[in-house]
């Protein structure tokens, strides 16, 4: 195999060649290190998917690749969003504010995929504090999209999804509270999946919106994605909200549909989305039903209003999260602070200083929706209406076993496109984000080109249905034969 | 809207005040929507997870075992000032 | 739950001078208890004070991002046993929610607390009724420390993160109670309690104990509350006394000059006797509650039950109980024995050891609780006041074993010895321990053998005093008193009053009767 075969091998392929002894793990992480430094060196040029890369391989001990000969992993190389705490290396949620924090511990999950043999190759690029579409609230520059580096990647799992789609990384993490997962990952054709909230622990990934941040695997395919996931899940005894998985998560075999119902909501799969990804759509749901499966149509009847329930609950929780942001134990302070000021003024500055007018945006919703006299109106209604909208799904999975929408309205658009108008960025998360608030799972797999741009099909199960999910994906993916198809870099 | 900010300890510039009223009206107009749901006798859900799994819900209080503590200097490392083992600010006004 | 129990008013000392036929205070406590938990409420971080500061700290109590709370599943069972022995109703779901507000003290800029779904609501302890009974974290330490140097002296504080994070149990009562004096009485008992419980250190000066006070004034009679302040930061049992006496008289004066009570924060100097308003640190704080996503609901269920009750062994209100139905106390004696849980073990012991002859449990409980656990009272009497960490008159403690008492209300129930005398042997045993019998037979307080010794003193007192024993001759029986007093000094108190006064009647109806047979 050449050097230059390497980054062609899914993680799985790496995995058994290294396994096999026809690969060496050093040799592999070598390759993609220097891929990913150069992206970082190439600046404007790059994708710009990185905020960190390892300097150098790690030669000894705990680290290196192939200290990890016994483990199931192996020592493939992992690239793992800015977000997730990386202990000794800059944990950042693309945010100024904490620019060149090294924290002093790891994330959970991060730490269990390194006991599984993952080596971390860097930490990858997302928008500011994980709000966004696009990439483009980063505080360190925008993400390319490989297609067409004219076009954002999406958000606000960027970095993780351009690497991945350029070959940059074997697979990456990433984290998923409205959409920021499966959304970047339809944009730039490659699979992404969002567990049911609580089966992966959040302990260590810089949180946005607590009772919707879940991390999960970006990755080329299906199998990619499950065998990443049978290594997340899992209770943490240090996160009250995790919970154990029932079951492993199994290799997908799958290869047809026989027996499956697939519901489409007409709420979902209509009006608002591109006409050429609605076609990708529809093309997808006439090749599962030659795979064996039905199709039916279901009704979510509060979907509609998941996305206003969403935009209140999302930033009054980040609001509260993010009020630590001060300055006074750790990340920017503004001002010297040799020569201590006003503390209000030390507040005030430095956050006004640290955060991005994203991040400002959705604090200043998230504190008015909780403020005395409007409570019951914003945030008490959101929670009711998210009531309501898990009970519609739990309702339609009576009918049937999976639904299916579009992942997104549109393809990749422009960079600078959307960015003058908040609430038309928020509407990319329109078929994401009723799956967040129910906290079941979700995954997202590439089914088409539109434009020459990638059209992501979105498949949700009921709570803990990982394992069917990842095997009807897994069909259709095989059926499609888009798996693996990259966009050159 | 300068209430709000002070709420949140954001320093909002003179320049940036009109933009950002702007823009949270337009957001605020549109998550008015859920106003038109009838909510009336709907519980609100605090917690996602406990409704995903009725009763099953361990673990989810902790032993009263200590665990290791960080080394001071370790807690200290990333504060942006520090003075005699501790984290320097500015006094809280009375 | 049994009947209300309720405690012994003590009248206000010095008298009355803060009653006001006007006005009526109204008072309302709310109590900070830290738990006696080995770790904090929300980490595994030991608790600790005094410590070098920031060396009990960890990713979780000092809000590092990515950091996420557990909740300790001891401080829920602490909560629970207060609630149960406060005779609450314990919520069978409660939420933890988020008080948002920006302070250096404050790790995450909010405190994981209770709202409006808590561990415990209503109960009552003594006469004062309880609203809730609620967990959350405590605050890190704030350290002034003065002029950073700069031109304009800007001041500058250090965070210790070691407090920050240690459970706090928050007792919040209804506005039951009256007077300056039962504040302090009250929480007396409540502090006994949670000690008792084996909950907390309850001891005010390093801070395991806090509490604040609710004042209000309104015209006697009226059943309406008036505006209410809040006094805070004060730190010992005579001090929140002191404070609140202030505090009504300056309402007092207010009201009767015609203004209006402002509800605000104040601050009591004990030092000048000064009420100062805080200032609050910002405009009225809106704390922006909502439920805490990152922790989940508290179910209680029957093994936490059972534990909680277990770990209790005996509520004040069933022993009492037990004490009336086993022993035949009156319910004033048992309630507080009861509710005075040093003295109801120390009781017990007493009645537990083997005394010949034997003591009766009414006359052992009596003496227990008016006799010895006063005079120990008196002997600690500054730590008890402070609330500090002083034996309070705790007999356990003491050097009268609980035997030795057993045995002296023994004899005194056999008439081996005067009350007196007892009060002369109990004060030896508080003061040098010992064994009843050796003290008596040491100091020769023994009672005195009514044949022969007792009634040659008799009729010695009656020549002494023979004005007074005509006088008792004609039906005078007050007159009694000299010749009593003659006997009591002669046999140096170890008579037994009531046997002097059979005895001196009995000889002057001798003395009548001779003289009228002529003798």
């Amino acid at each position: 195999m050449t050097p230059s075969d390497l980054h062609e091998l899914s993680a799985a392929q790496a995995v058994a060649a290294i396994a096999a002894g026809s690969l060496s793990a050093r040799e592999l992480f070598e390759s993609y290190r220097s891929r990913a430094a150069a992206d970082r060196a190439a600046g404007e040029q790059g994708l710009n998917c990185f905020t960190w890369v390892a300097s150098e391989c790690p030669e000894r001990g705990a680290d290196a690749p192939d200290a990890h000969a016994g483990a199931p992993l192996r020592g493939v190389p992992l690239a793992v969003k800015d977000l997730f705490c990386t202990e000794g290396v800059p944990s950042q949620s693309g945010s100024r504010i904490l620019e060149g924090y090294r924290p002093p511990y790891t994330a959970s999950v991060v730490a269990r995929l390194a006991d599984a043999g993952t080596s971390l190759l860097a930490k990858t690029n997302q928008d500011e504090f994980a709000m966004g579409s696009s990439n483009e609230n980063s505080a360190f520059g925008v993400v390319r999209n490989p297609w067409d580096r004219a076009r954002v990647p999406g958000g606000s799992s960027g970095g993780s999804a351009a690497a991945v789609a350029a070959g940059l990384a074997p697979w990456a993490l990433g984290t998923d509270t409205g959409g920021s997962i499966r959304q970047p990952a339809a944009l730039c054709g490659i699979v992404g999946l969002k567990p049911t909230y609580g089966a992966v622990s959040r302990y260590g990934m810089i949180a946005f919106a607590s009772s919707l941040d879940q991390a999960g695997p970006l990755t080329r395919d299906v199998t990619d994605a499950a065998l990443l996931l049978a290594h997340m899940v899992g209770h943490d005894p240090c996160d009250a909200t995790s919970l154990a998985f029932p079951g492993p998560i199994e290799p997908p075999t799958a290869e047809r549909l026989d027996g499956v119902r697939l519901g489409v909501p007409d709420e979902l799969t209509g009006e608002g989305i591109q006409a050429g990804v609605l076609a990708g759509f529809h093309a997808a749901l006439a090749r599962a039903q030659e795979l064996g499966a039905q199709v039916r149509e279901v009704s979510l009847p509060h979907a509609p209003h998941a996305l206003s329930a969403y935009y209140v609950l999302a930033p009054a929780e980040a609001s509260s999260n993010l009020a630590r942001y001060d300055g006074v134990r750790y990340g920017l302070r503004a001002g010297d602070p040799a020569h201590p000021e006003d503390l209000l003024h030390m507040y005030t500055r430095t956050r006004h200083d640290g955060f991005g007018a994203e991040v400002k945006r959705r604090i200043m919703l998230g504190t008015y929706a909780l403020s005395s006299g409007y409570y019951d109106a914003y945030y008490g209604r959101a929670q009711r209406a998210r009531t309501k909208i898990a009970e519609d799904f739990a309702a339609a999975f009576e009918d049937v076993h999976f639904i299916l929408t579009p992942t997104t309205p549109s393809v990749a658009f422009k960079l600078g496109e959307k960015t003058g108008e908040p609430l038309a960025m928020y509407l990319n998360d329109y078929c994401t984000v009723p799956m967040s608030l129910a906290g079941i799972p979700a995954i997202s797999i590439p089914c088409g080109l539109a434009d020459g741009l990638p059209v992501g099909l979105q498949l949700a199960g009921p709570a803990f249905s990982e394992n069917r999910l990842l095997a009807a994906a897994y069909a259709l993916e095989q059926s499609l034969g888009f798996q693996g198809a990259r966009a050159r870099v | 809207m300068l209430h709000v900010a002070r709420l949140a300890r954001l320093e909002l510039a003179e320049d940036e005040i009109e933009p950002m009223a702007r823009e949270l009206s337009a957001v605020l107009e549109h998550v008015a929507k859920i106003a038109e749901l009838d909510l009336d006798d709907v519980p609100p859900t605090s917690h996602v997870v406990a409704s995903s799994l009725e009763g099953v819900v361990s673990g989810a209080l902790r032993a009263d075992e200590p665990r290791p503590c960080l080394a001071r200097d370790l807690a200290l490392a990333q504060a942006p000032a520090v003075r005699d083992g501790g984290f320097l600010v500015p006094s809280p006004q009375a | 739950m049994s009947e209300p129990l309720r405690t012994p008013h003590t009248p206000p000392p010095g008298g009355v001078s803060e009653k006001d036929d006007l006005y009526e205070p109204v008072i309302g406590l709310e109590i900070h208890v830290q738990l006696a938990t080995a770790t904090k409420m929300f980490c595994g971080c030991q608790l600790s004070f005094g410590e070098p500061p920031n060396t009990h700290t960890c990713p979780v109590c000092l809000g590092l991002p990515g950091s996420l709370p557990v909740a300790n599943a001891r401080a829920v069972q602490f909560g629970l046993m207060i609630g149960l022995a406060l005779g609450s109703e314990l919520a069978p779901r409660s939420i933890f929610h988020r008080k948002n507000y920006f302070y250096p003290d404050q790790a995450k800029n909010y405190q994981i607390s209770q709202y409006d779904e808590p561990l415990c609501r209503g109960g009552r302890l003594g006469d004062v009724r309880i609203h809730r009974v609620h967990l959350e974290e405590d605050a890190a330490k704030l350290v002034h420390v003065g002029s950073s140097g700069r031109i304009h002296g800007s001041d500058a504080s250090i965070v210790d993160f070691n407090r920050g994070g240690t459970p706090l149990a928050e007792i919040v009562t209804e506005p039951d109670l009256r007077t300056p004096a039962q504040v302090g009485e009250w929480l007396k008992l409540l502090r006994t309690t949670l000690r008792q419980l084996g909950v907390s250190d309850v001891n005010m000066e390093e801070g395991s104990l806090r509490c604040d006070a609710n004042i209000s004034l309104r015209p006697a009679g009226s059943n309406e509350l008036g505006v209410k302040t809040e006094l805070k930061n004060m730190n010992s049992f005579r001090f929140i006394e002191r404070g609140v006496r202030a505090e009504i008289a300056r309402q007092q004066k207010l009201l009767r000059g015609g203004g209006q009570v402002v509800q605000e924060t104040l601050h009591f100097d004990p030092g000048s006797g000064a009420l100062s308003s805080l200032r609050s640190k910002e405009e009225a704080h809106d704390y922006r509650y909502f439920p805490e996503p990152d922790l989940l609901p508290v179910v209680i269920d029957e093994p936490m039950l059972a534990g909680a009750r277990d770990a209790i062994s005996e509520l004040p209100a069933d022993r009492a109980a037990r004490l009336q139905r086993e022993l035949g106390l009156s319910r004033e004696s048992a309630q507080l024995l009861a509710f005075r849980g040093e003295l109801g073990d120390y009781f017990e012991a007493a009645l537990a050891a083997p005394a010949q002859p034997p003591a009766p449990p009414q006359a052992l409980a009596n003496w227990v609780s008016i006799e010895l656990a006063p005079r120990l009272q008196d002997a600690d009497g500054d730590a008890a006041e402070t609330g500090g960490s002083g034996a309070g008159g705790n007999p356990l403690d003491s050097r009268v074993a609980p035997h030795a008492l057993a045995a002296l209300v023994g004899m005194i129930a056999a008439k081996q010895l005067s009350v007196g005398a007892a009060r002369q042997v109990l004060d030896t045993l508080i003061a040098a321990g010992g064994e009843p019998q050796a003290i008596v037979q040491a100091q020769g307080l023994a009672a005195i053998d009514r044949d022969d010794e007792l009634a040659a003193i008799v009729a010695a007192a009656l020549a002494a005093n023979a004005d007074a024993a005509q006088r008792v001759r004609e039906g005078n029986s007050k007159a009694i008193g000299p010749i009593v007093g003659h006997v009591m000094r002669e046999t140096r108190g170890r008579a037994d009053g009531t046997e002097v006064a059979r005895l001196v009647h009995a000889l002057i109806g001798e003395r009548a009767d001779d003289e009228q047979a002529g003798v």
